[in-house]
């Protein structure tokens, strides 16, 4: 494959395509609701209306709108349709002839031009909603591949390296350490065998943004990893996913075999010197497989328990070998970055969080579902304006951001801009991206015991402060709700919280008190009121 | 010094397991697609849970002669995961996922209802081996929470009446 062969078939799929296009999700949410048979029905009807040169089916990723489900986009005119049942397809074909009079059967037509769409800055989202995820020709004609053979042939890896730097990016997991950075040190490692791992295995409760670009564009990633491995001098990839998501898994699976089918993965990629060679590892349903020593520990076939650091798996991770890992999130970054410039990159966002971040935005909020924002966006811009706030005039109490590992802000913060830094001085954190709205029927005491039984459940054991002070924690919040606590039993639980953060081996103890710290800071009143009344 | 055992190299020559049951090949291909390294256990354990639905410890056996690693070793790997499944599970599977957000619209409603139901706790198998019920931490249906899998089918937006529906034949045995 070289560049000309790749651009023909780019020219190829396009010039096959006709005008109109009715696209659908085929995301896992929306297939849970019968999105594939919508699909079949739509295919059907073309054809029996004899459409099926003027019109296109397409099946297509992830559309971000998820609550909102089934969704039906149709181009060029730009329809959304909400909420589409498999009988409404013959409704939907209707609209494509003007003479005929619109059905009564259509489908909730919802507003393209809604905030929920008009205020998302889409570059990890960018294909998603729009290309077959199966296809990888329909990657290509939007140009995937172009940035690899640009980066093999045309720069060497300290240009791209320094791109990346110039970006600004931070790693989108949650951790925030600047990319270019992480690849620089990488690179400057000595040895012959270095590793790229792509972290996919998102176990926040409440976070599905991996899992949405996984299963909308995942030669985004693989391209991404490629690139990555080409800066650091690495020639093998492992993407960790977990089990949880088997389609993603399937759409890899096949995005790999195609990619080595046209000599864009694999060996002497574009008939370069260059190999990169990508396996799958499938988790085992442990969340600090997320950490990135566990998660190395699980690729060698052992438990998913963490190493202590130093060293970084930069210098000894994967067999001992220098490891660039990233999250998915920052690897879908990459294209972008090296096809407009580091610096087109670093001019959106803030000075110190740069570029977009994907959030997953749940919980008790009018229109649940994936939202791209630049960084210093507001949270009252999101959650509100995008969000629609909490349904049937409801009032939020908070927004929990880092999962487990972060914290809640209260009403009075919303209007804070989303950054790595501001979000820490609130006493959360950005983490993966997971946004839940909580109105006033949530008790806070509640939810900080609801994630200390995440963190106690999902602790591997392996040091005393996690392993039994997560235990404790959740013992003393079962104790507080019920009702059986004394005064002195708050102070004590703050205690534990620092104690536990401060000598825990891994970034779960260490942030398994956050959203009990988070909590008595901005909801103290909530926990005084259930300390026993002498 | 103990040396390998027989056994061990038997099951990387011989292709059939003592038994007669052919589910073993299943593992034996797996065990050389990845040359019978020792790294690639969590890839054979999930093929093994996939061909004999739980890791009974025969098959625990079996891996670590074909790895030749101690069985100990095996064992702390399989109950490490929390996909792993050391007993058999039922003919039905519903897992109630409590990730956050489906926990904020009401999970744990829907998790008391199906176990008053079929009267057993998350984790258990009801006694006629029929049905299971398992928590999932986060299955990434977030945006359409709450959700319930059933046999391996999501289904989101959930409420107390609606998981009744979807359980009624698994219990009814229709």
């Amino acid at each position: 494959m070289d560049i000309a062969e790749l651009r023909k078939i780019a020219q190829e799929t396009q010039v096959n395509k006709p005008k109109t296009c009715i696209r659908c999700c085929s995301s896992s949410g929306c297939l849970s609701s019968q999105g594939d048979v919508v699909r079949n029905n739509l295919e059907s009807a073309i054809a029996k209306a004899g459409l099926k040169e003027e019109v296109e089916v397409r099946r297509v990723g992830c559309m971000g709108f998820c609550g909102q489900g089934p969704l039906v986009e149709v181009d060029p005119v730009g329809s959304l349709y909400e909420q589409v049942t498999p009988d409404q397809a013959a409704a939907i074909i209707s609209t494509l002839d003007p003479t005929l009079p619109p059905s009564e059967s259509l489908p909730f037509q919802g507003d393209p031009n809604h905030p929920f769409f008009a205020l998302q800055h889409n570059i990890v989202r960018q294909n998603s909603g729009h290309i077959d995820p199966e296809s990888i020709e329909d990657y290509i004609a939007t140009g995937g591949y172009e940035q690899l053979h640009h980066v093999i042939y045309d720069l060497t890896p300290d240009q791209i390296i320094a791109e990346v730097t110039k970006s600004g990016l931070r790693g989108r997991g949650g951790g925030g350490y600047p990319t270019g950075l992480k690849w620089s040190t990488v690179a400057k490692m000595s040895g012959k065998q270095k590793y790229v791992i792509c972290n996919a295995d998102e176990g926040d409760p409440g976070a599905f943004m991996d899992r949405s670009v996984l299963e909308s564009d995942p030669h985004r990633v693989l391209e991404g990893m490629a690139i990555a491995a080409y800066a650091v001098g690495a020639n093998h990839g492992f993407i960790y996913v977990r089990a949880e998501y088997p389609l993603a898994i399937k759409r890899l699976q096949k995005a790999i075999q195609q990619a080595k089918k046209y000599g864009l993965m694999g060996s002497q990629i574009f008939d370069s010197p260059f190999d990169c060679k990508i396996d799958i590892r499938v988790g085992g349903g442990a969340f600090v497989c997320g950490e990135e020593t566990a998660l190395i520990n699980s690729i060698e076939g052992g438990r998913g328990n963490p190493s202590p650091r130093p060293p970084y798996p930069a210098q000894s991770g994967l067999w001992e070998c220098p490891t660039l890992i990233n999250n998915v999130e920052t690897f879908a970054n990459i294209v972008p970055i090296i096809r407009e410039g580091g610096s087109w990159y670093a001019s959106i966002g803030t000075a110190k969080s740069k570029g977009t971040k994907v959030f997953a935005l749940t919980g008790k909020v009018k229109y649940a579902g994936l939202v791209e924002v630049p960084m210093g966006m507001t949270v009252r811009q999101v959650v509100e304006e995008m969000g629609g706030g909490v349904p049937d005039g409801g009032t939020i109490k908070a927004v929990q951001t880092g999962g487990p590992s972060g914290g809640c802000i209260p009403a009075s913060a919303l209007d804070t801009p989303i950054e790595y830094d501001t979000l820490l001085a609130l006493g959360t954190m950005m983490g993966s991206g997971g946004m839940i709205v909580m109105d006033d029927s949530t008790n806070m005491v509640d939810m900080a015991q609801f994630y200390m039984d995440f963190c106690q459940s999902e602790s591997c054991g392996k040091c005393i402060p996690c392993r039994t002070g997560t235990v404790q924690l959740y013992e003393m919040l079962t104790k507080l709700l019920n009702k059986e606590a004394k005064p002195e039993d708050i102070e004590k639980l703050e205690a534990l919280c620092h104690m536990v953060k401060e000598t825990s081996l891994c970034g779960l103890g260490q942030s398994a008190p956050n959203p009990v710290l988070s909590t008595l800071r901005y909801f103290k009143d909530e926990y005084l009121e259930l300390v026993k009344s002498e | 010094m103990p040396t390998v055992s027989p056994q061990a190299q038997v099951s990387q020559n011989h292709p059939e397991h003592p038994s007669g049951d052919k589910r073993f090949k299943v593992l034996d291909v797996t065990m050389k697609r990845n040359q019978y390294s020792q790294d690639a256990l969590i890839e054979i354990l999930h093929k093994a849970q996939e061909a004999f639905g739980f890791l009974e410890e025969d098959v625990l056996l079996y891996v670590a002669r074909g790895l030749k690693l101690p069985l100990s070793r095996v064992y702390g790997v399989a109950t490490f995961y929390h996909l792993f499944s050391l007993k058999p599970s039922g003919a039905h599977t519903c897992v109630v996922c409590l990730g956050t957000a489906c926990y904020v619209k009401g999970a744990n409603a829907l998790l008391d209802t199906l176990k008053a139901e079929i009267d057993i706790k998350p984790g258990e198998t009801t006694a006629d081996g029929q049905v299971s019920l398992v928590i999932a931490r986060c299955i990434g249906a977030c945006g359409i929470a709450p959700a319930v899998v059933f046999d391996g089918k999501v289904v989101g937006k959930q409420t107390e009446e609606s998981v009744m529906e979807n359980i009624q034949p698994w219990v009814t045995g229709e």
